[in-house]
């Protein structure tokens, strides 16, 4: 499903961010990607939604070169793909309503459907009661678990979670995981960038460490190894 | 689908609009600021009108006539006058008339009117008061004037003198001052205007760099750059249209203070009445001048974020 050949990303003040990195992840597949700060982590998850452009390489999306995509298409390849950010990311301004009603709307959704489905995901994530509440009046937890509601409320293919318990309390991070796990167990590839050893652990799953820019392990039922 | 999007990005302009409240109010403050300015303007260019036209009405061409000249001959040299594309009027002042307003003009000096009386007859010739379309026009006129034939039986030339040779120098001066004022007024409103809608720009610029996370967020949820910039547009002129119409309303009370301390001073041009009589030409100018510059200030801010 996900392919990635030879990639490098050099950056202009010529950081090496990554090197040489080739892996490929398959339909439902749950793969958890380990490493310091600074091991390029969340370049190779830019790199996937054509954030960034590689120096040397090539990302594919089912046998598409993400990155020879005209602007149009990558808009239509982000919709199958739900991101999730350490920091939320939701947008201030809108209601938990509004803030996931908007990526069904930015996917021409009908209101019909908005109005079928978004309560329906609030449901999933435990949110009802707090449908029109902004943001700002939320704590950790329940920010993150909006901001999942987002990324799947579009039935994405892939869910990529970019250090979503870096914010959270343990339970709060234990939540989401079984949350993640879910959202697998129905049959959406999962990719989690974390630093929590005790995540991988728990999980069981595909472990790919890296450091330096490069892919130092990828064991199929790893462990948290650094 | 287009209309849906349509509804859609003006809903969420209108609510970010209401939602941010204050950021909407300074944006606005510093909108209507600009507009004032361009109202200013659009008075300032009418003053400046009267004023200008006030004095080019003060300064004309006298043609004197000798006392034997035939009225008919004069009224056809009125009339002649009258069809030259350069004459804005021509006010033909009989040999009576000319006694009368002497008399007039001399009435409290008595041995004025004692040697008058004692001429017995009236010394001063019918005259025609040529008023130009423009001051640099005068020299023009004068010559055609004096080309014209204008003898009488007995090769008498009816006109005594054209007096444009005395009022030359003032003409000229004044034919420069015009010009002066208008180039300096227009260079000064392009600078003016200018500055305020860079300073708009900037605002605008600024309100939507605190949002620039917002906007990658929203691209990379899969929302089109159309559809994330479309609200900061809506956004932007409603800026415009409500600042349109708070500088539309403070010059209410402005134009009639104005109008009640100054009107003399103006040329004699009544501001409030100009408001009131062309209020809605006015707001309709400063509506698309604060909207457009909503919209594109908007528009090409957003741009560079929407490069993710």
């Amino acid at each position: 499903m996900i392919y990635f050949d030879k990639v490098s990303k050099k950056y202009p003040n010529e950081s090496l961010a990554l090197q040489d990195i080739n892996f490929s992840i398959a339909h439902n597949e749950f793969v958890s990607i380990v490493g310091h700060s600074g091991a390029g982590k969340t370049t190779l998850l830019k790199l996937l939604l054509a954030e960034e452009k590689p120096t040397e390489g090539s990302v594919f999306f089912e046998s598409v070169n993400v990155h020879e995509l005209h602007r149009n298409d990558v808009t239509k390849l982000r919709r199958r793909i739900g991101m999730i950010f350490q920091d939320f990311r939701l947008l201030p301004d809108k209601t938990v309503y509004e803030n996931i009603a908007f990526a069904m709307e930015a996917a021409g959704r009908s209101d019909d459907e908005i109005a079928f489905d978004v309560p329906h995901v609030l449901e999933l994530v435990d949110l009802n009661n707090k449908a029109w509440d902004f943001p700002g009046h939320l704590s950790g937890g329940e920010k993150q678990r909006v901001a999942i509601a987002r990324a799947i409320v579009n039935q994405p293919d892939i869910i990529i979670a970019d250090e979503p318990t870096g914010n959270l309390d343990p339970v709060n991070t234990y939540e989401i995981v079984q949350i993640l796990k879910k959202i697998n167990d129905i049959g959406t590839t999962v990719i989690l960038t974390t630093h929590n050893k005790g995540i991988i652990d728990l999980l069981g799953k595909r472990v790919i460490t890296m450091e330096g820019g490069k892919i130092i392990r990828d064991d199929a039922s790893g462990k948290y190894v650094l | 689908m287009f209309w849906l999007n349509t509804k859609r990005i003006l809903r969420a302009g209108v609510l970010s609009f209401w939602r941010n409240g204050f950021v909407s109010l300074s944006s606005i403050l510093v909108v209507t600021v600009t507009l004032f300015t361009v109202i200013s303007l659009i008075f300032t260019n009418v003053i400046l009108e009267a004023v200008l036209s006030d004095f080019k009405e003060k300064v004309d061409v006298n043609v004197y006539f000798v006392t034997a000249a035939p009225e008919a001959d004069i009224l056809q040299i009125k009339s002649n006058l009258e069809k030259q594309p350069e004459v804005a009027s021509v006010v033909y002042v009989s040999r009576d008339q000319a006694i009368a307003e002497f008399k007039d003009k001399h009435k409290d000096d008595y041995l004025t009117l004692q040697a008058l009386n004692e001429i017995g007859d009236n010394p001063l010739g019918a005259r025609l008061n040529v008023i130009a379309k423009d001051p640099s026009q005068y020299e023009g006129i004068a010559k055609k004037i004096e080309s014209q034939n204008t003898l009488m039986a007995g090769g008498t030339n009816i006109i005594d003198k054209v007096n444009f040779r005395q009022n030359k120098d003032i003409i000229d001066r004044l034919t420069k001052i015009i010009a002066g004022t208008k180039q300096f007024g227009y260079t000064f409103a392009l600078v003016l205007v200018s500055t305020s809608l860079l300073i708009t720009f900037n605002t605008i610029r600024l309100v939507i760099y605190m949002t620039r996370e917002e906007i990658n967020v929203m691209k990379l949820v899969g929302a089109s750059s159309m559809y994330v910039r479309g609200p900061f547009i809506v956004g932007g002129m409603m800026y415009g249209a409500v600042s349109a119409l708070l500088a539309m309303i403070l010059f209410y009370p402005i134009t009639l203070w104005l109008t009640g301390t100054t009107q003399d001073f103006f040329g004699g041009v009544n501001l409030y009445s100009y408001y009131l009589k062309n209020f809605f030409q006015i707001f309709i100018i400063v509506l698309m001048v604060g909207m457009s510059l909503g919209a594109v200030s908007s528009f090409l801010a957003v741009r560079k974020y929407l490069k993710v």
